[in-house]
């Protein structure tokens, strides 16, 4: 009975040590003014990417503009306040995150990473 | 049995009452919360009238209106974008010239559509002919196949584009009609900007809209009307 309450408090230590050593690896975002969000945040890391395509094929088809999800929305919210962008640093909202996953986006060859109201000022 | 027939009307009646009760509510939060959010429709045909009478000789206020609105760096080298041109004319025998602005006319049967392998060439309901960069694969088939040469390729990467106006390397692209306007209730930029107000922007399927009436009472033509694309820019004056 000794024996399995070791083996027990071993395996809980292990995951302890588990679960701090997946915080310290975790990327330090900078998250710009952040805020209320469209959706809760964990359900947003996890289901973004489905409601950006969404939305994409319905604002360049159909030319819907005025829904809840927008790429422009999440950049001007999300772009850091140091460079009103969200890609281009190692802490940058999409890019630093997207880094620590290893998958590659391909949205910022076309869509400015930068934050509207900064870009129509500097015109 | 008259008894019967009578409370089956009553119950008829009440019903139908209750009925509407219920569904109308429904429809109006239907109609309140789908009212901006639809799709556009094909009751609308964008299009473009333009008086050459009225377009000036070395004027290029549309052209630069267009570059500016939609970031193009206003190169004229064959490898920099061109949504519109200015085009001068001149009848060798007559002598007569003729300036006008040149750009996608917007076809109803657009051949830049047919050719496209991948589907990123496309027709909007409302008439207007875009390129899905999501799409497109760069093979430049549309570029070809356009009669009016309207259609420019990226060849460098860039940056800090309007966030309304992506573009990007490795793509087609091509006047939108200010696409990200007009869904706004804008004009597009080249019709704002016009000194003379040469380019007249609206309708065409509403008869009452002025482009419409105007269409119907003064002589206008589409360029290459042989090949029966049916654009939506016409030329008055041509």
């Amino acid at each position: 009975m000794s024996r399995l309450f070791a083996l027990l408090a071993v395996l809980f230590c292990l995951s302890a040590a588990a679960g701090a050593t997946e915080n310290l690896l975790a990327p330090k975002l900078d998250i710009g003014k952040g805020g209320q969000c469209v959706e809760d945040p964990q359900w947003m890391r996890k289901n973004h990417m489905h409601v950006l395509i969404r939305q994409r094929d319905e604002t360049v088809r159909k030319g819907i503009r005025d829904g809840k999800y927008s790429l422009k929305n999440c950049i001007e919210c999300h772009a850091s306040l140091r460079d009103n962008s969200v890609i281009g640093r190692a802490d940058s909202f999409c890019q630093g995150c997207h880094r620590y996953e290893a998958v590659r986006i391909d949205c910022f060859e076309c869509h400015s990473g930068k934050r509207k109201s900064v870009l129509v000022q500097g015109k | 049995m008259s008894d019967i027939n009578v409370q089956r009307r009553q119950f008829l009646k009440t019903s139908m009452g209750l009925a509407a009760v219920a569904i109308a509510p429904g429809m109006l939060l239907f109609e309140a919360a789908h009212g901006k959010s639809d799709a556009v429709s094909s009751k609308v045909r964008w299009g473009m009238l333009i008086d050459i009478a009225n377009c000036t000789d070395g004027c290029n206020d549309c052209v630069a209106a267009c570059n500016k609105e939609n970031g193009l760096s206003g190169g004229t080298s064959p490898t920099d974008s061109q949504w519109m041109r200015k085009v001068e004319l001149k009848n060798m025998s007559s002598g007569r010239t003729l300036s006008l602005p040149m750009m996608c006319q917007h076809c109803e049967h657009p051949p830049c559509v047919d050719v496209c392998p991948t589907g990123a060439s496309f027709k909007r309901a409302d008439g207007i002919v875009l390129v899905d960069r999501h799409r497109c694969i760069g093979c430049r088939y549309c570029m070809m196949a356009c009669p009016y040469k309207a259609r420019s390729f990226v060849h460098e990467p860039l940056h800090d584009q309007n966030p309304d106006v992506p573009r990007g390397k490795g793509t087609v692209e091509s006047c939108t009609m200010c696409v990200p306007r007009i869904d706004r209730g804008q004009q597009p930029a080249c019709v704002e900007a016009c000194p003379n107000k040469a380019i007249l922007f609206g309708n065409l399927n509403d008869p009452d809209s002025e482009i419409a009436k105007k269409i119907r009472t003064v002589a206008s033509v589409q360029v290459r009307a042989d090949l029966g694309l049916n654009t939506a820019v016409r030329y008055q004056g041509l």
